[in-house]
């Protein structure tokens, strides 16, 4: 079982990589970009043989307690099969 | 008294924590491992001090935060213990919640590397406790993430405590957005715990003991600090 935690940076936070990338597209003539985030992306493979719920439980609270700090990151977490 | 210097795979400032302690101002010290699940007994003051531990890797303190001494760290600091996190230290208290608020990238995304100055806005720290109120310091800064950030509530809940410590000020000893060197809010260069018994700072005091160094500023500060410890 593999899980996908997505984090970014809260929305009320200023994000000064989103904001230098931004400006990088601009150099580069892409127009229509109003916002760039930079986050990260953290892949989990899970033991074989976890039950569903448990494993949900357990990931959400790896991204609270390490993988993202709830303080300035918000996370999501997808199912990859 | 003892110092306890924790040291972390990627602390570098360790070393020179422990000279300013040991040789500049005199106390016993002790360098002590992360994967140690005590503090010396005779601890009176514990140095988390600054460097990359862990390499950074994930954000800068979050997996020394979850080392087996900082469960140490977090009884004695319980116990009303007095705490120093210096730059990547403080980085370390903040991720492991000992401290109010994150430390960000900074605002120009250069990392910074020059001399501040130090306004002291409250005696309610252990660093700062002997200090004139107002009085101020110079000594350098050296880092990438020292952006402070909290909530609104949280950083006027903070203000009113008394627990923004020290603020970046210019040559007139005024907050000015100029004086800033990373963004950090309200110009917040340290900050203590609502008990007032743990602090973070991002400047260097251990970089500022000799005038060798460029100044004695740091020594005079860190001298308060003794005296406030040894009662």
């Amino acid at each position: 079982m593999r899980a996908r935690v997505i984090v970014l940076p809260r929305p009320e936070i200023l994000d000064p990589q989103g904001r230098a990338v931004a400006h990088a597209l601009g150099a580069l003539h892409f127009g229509g970009v109003q916002d760039v985030r930079v986050g990260r992306i953290v892949d989990l493979t899970l033991q074989d043989g976890l039950e569903r719920g448990a494993a949900e439980l357990q990931v959400r609270k790896m991204a609270k307690d390490l993988l993202a700090n709830p303080i300035v990151e918000d996370f999501q977490i997808q199912w990859l099969d | 008294m003892r110092v306890s210097v924790l040291q972390f795979p990627g602390s570098n400032c360790d070393h020179d924590v422990t000279y300013a302690f040991g040789s500049v101002l005199g106390c016993a010290t002790s360098l002590v491992w992360h994967g140690d699940t005590q503090l010396p007994e005779d601890t009176s003051l514990v140095i988390v001090p600054g460097g990359f531990s862990y390499g950074d890797y994930l954000r800068c303190g979050a997996i020394a935060a979850h080392a087996p001494i900082m469960a140490a760290a977090k009884r004695f600091a319980e116990q009303g213990g007095a705490i120093v996190g210096i730059c990547n230290g403080f980085q370390i208290l903040t991720e492991s919640r000992l401290l109010p608020g994150a430390l960000l990238r900074n605002e120009n995304l250069s990392f910074v590397c020059k001399n501040v100055t130090l306004r002291v806005e409250s005696h309610k720290s252990p660093l700062t406790a002997k200090l004139p109120l107002h009085s101020t310091y110079t000594m350098p800064v050296a880092h990438m993430e020292g952006n402070f950030i909290a909530d609104t509530a949280t950083l006027d809940a903070m203000e009113q405590n008394g627990q923004l410590v020290l603020r970046y000020v210019d040559g007139h000893g005024e907050a000015t957005r100029h004086a800033n060197p990373n963004g950090a809010a309200r110009n917040i260069a340290g900050v203590s715990n609502a008990r007032g018994n743990v602090i973070g700072l991002m400047p260097h005091p251990e970089r500022a003991i000799e005038a060798l160094l460029g100044g004695t500023d740091g020594r005079t500060m860190l001298r308060g600090l003794v005296e406030y410890v040894r009662g």
